[in-house]
């Protein structure tokens, strides 16, 4: 067994927490300088330049990219020769983003769902834990924005909807959506599973980086398809008309029900914030 | 494209009257912050019959809830909120003055005949350019509900603060013609 003290881990998700919030990750500006070479709308590519250019000063001068810095999701990847000690895993991560969100100055945007009253440090986070083999810890905070997490469904599809119906549902959610969820956005789409699995399967599917292929060759030609679709519908940078409605659309799939045919869409602004560290 | 138009507030009825859809403005003056929780309290206090916590007649209300300032900074990042949440409320604001709002997302009919019929406008900011459109203010103070944290209303001074018409008075509305626009199919 590896021991590793919680402080550690309060310490790295503190750093994650700012560092996801001020700093876009180059997959993301390789995304946009891709969209405007394609962008036929004059306004639609003042937009992108624009937000090259918040990205930058937000890198240069260490302050936030979106002042929506999100409810701190946190995957981690806990391996099983682990041992932790000095305090709780959960206990450890929610001081983490406690001292993130204070320290980096970040919007402390969680509240109370009726009262509204605001919980003041930023948690609790949403902790997605996977016990593995080995002796590592791998832990990814990714703030999620409100804007567009409102954008976001569910949908248990019959199994005769099929590939058709997966498309459809998919691209009328962005078009429904049209200018509320910031785009251009990154598309996230679960299928399978159950009811809650095909949401985190939806939400894993942003951590990936930009660029990259999906492995199933079948589900990478879905995801060209549908973002080719995405993409005819003029919504545009902002919503203000436009190519670049989304950047990418991710899917992550898994066996489901005989009965079931679970789709998860979440939506993803273009402010894709994630960050990891490997303890 | 056209080169941006500086406005400075207050604005009367003829300087919204000379704005359309698709106008790349640069706003400069005092403007107020105003979200969700305070507009409800706003509104709140219009339906008692109330005085508001400042003069809102030919001003413009920026939908944001900024970061925490820090040290040396005059304001945290600031970009829009969606506006939809706030369509509930904005009609009777902009019944008693109010002539510009600004935020991101598509308005309700209700908001755009108020806009059309009392003379007011949407602008939009980009959302998610919270670093860049924080350099643009140059003063701001708390002016109601600090309790309310990052949705407190605050005055602001803006210099050269970008954003684009989208609802102008005759009723046009730049989301719905850019994205007619641009559809393929």
């Amino acid at each position: 067994m590896r021991e590793i003290n919680v402080k550690l881990i309060t310490e790295k998700v503190r750093d994650l927490c700012i560092k996801a919030n001020t700093d876009l990750g180059e997959d993301v500006l390789q995304a946009f300088d891709r969209a405007m070479e394609k962008e036929e709308s004059p306004l639609g590519l003042e937009i992108l330049k624009e937000l090259k250019e918040n990205a930058r000063i937000a890198r240069e001068e260490n302050v936030p990219i979106c002042q929506d810095t999100g409810f701190a999701v946190v995957f981690v990847e806990l391996g099983q020769e682990v041992h932790l000690v000095g305090g709780s895993l959960n206990g450890a991560i929610e001081e983490g983003v406690r001292q993130g969100y204070r320290d980096g100055y970040l919007r402390k945007s969680i509240c109370h769902p009726f009262s509204r009253l605001n919980t003041g440090d930023n948690t609790p986070a949403i902790i997605h834990t996977e016990v593995i083999p080995g002796d590592k810890i791998k832990i990814t905070v990714a703030p999620k924005g409100g804007g567009s997490e409102n954008m976001s469904r569910v949908v248990m599809l019959t199994p005769s909807d099929g590939v058709e119906g997966i498309k459809k549902f998919v691209v009328q959610r962005v078009k429904e959506s049209g200018s509320n969820p910031c785009p251009p956005t990154i598309v996230g789409v679960g299928i399978g599973g159950t009811f809650e699995q095909a949401a985190l399967l939806a939400k894993r599917s942003l951590l990936r980086p930009l660029g990259n292929k999906n492995p199933d060759p079948e589900l990478d030609q879905l995801e060209s398809e549908i973002l080719t679709e995405i993409n005819k519908l003029g919504i545009g940078p902002q919503g203000l008309g436009g190519r670049t409605t989304s950047l990418a659309v991710h899917i992550l799939m898994m066996p489901c029900h005989i009965a079931s045919f679970p789709l998860a869409v979440n939506i993803q602004c273009h402010a894709q914030r994630h960050k990891e560290v490997v303890i | 494209m056209t080169q941006p138009i500086r406005l400075k507030t207050p604005l009367s009825g003829a300087d919204v009257e000379l704005l359309k859809v698709g106008d790349r403005i640069l706003i400069n003056g005092i403007i107020y912050t105003g979200r969700d929780a305070a507009h409800q309290r706003l509104f709140d206090l219009l339906k008692e019959g109330r005085d508001l916590p400042m003069d809102i007649k030919g001003q413009i209300i920026y939908y944001v809830g900024p970061t925490p300032a820090k040290p040396g900074q005059v304001f945290g990042s600031a970009g829009p909120t969606t506006s939809y949440r706030m369509d509930a409320y904005a009609p009777l604001l902009i019944e008693r003055g109010l002539k510009g709002m600004i935020g991101k997302g598509m308005r309700s009919d209700a908001v755009k005949e108020a806009m059309r019929k009392h003379k007011a406008v949407y602008f939009a900011a980009t959302g998610g350019a919270g670093a860049l459109l924080a350099k643009r203010i140059k003063k701001a103070e708390i002016v109601a509900y600090e309790d309310l944290g990052p949705e407190a209303i605050r005055r602001l001074e803006v210099e050269d603060l970008p954003v684009i018409v989208v609802n102008d008075v005759r009723g046009n509305d730049l989301y719905i013609e850019g994205e007619r626009r641009y559809r393929k199919g």
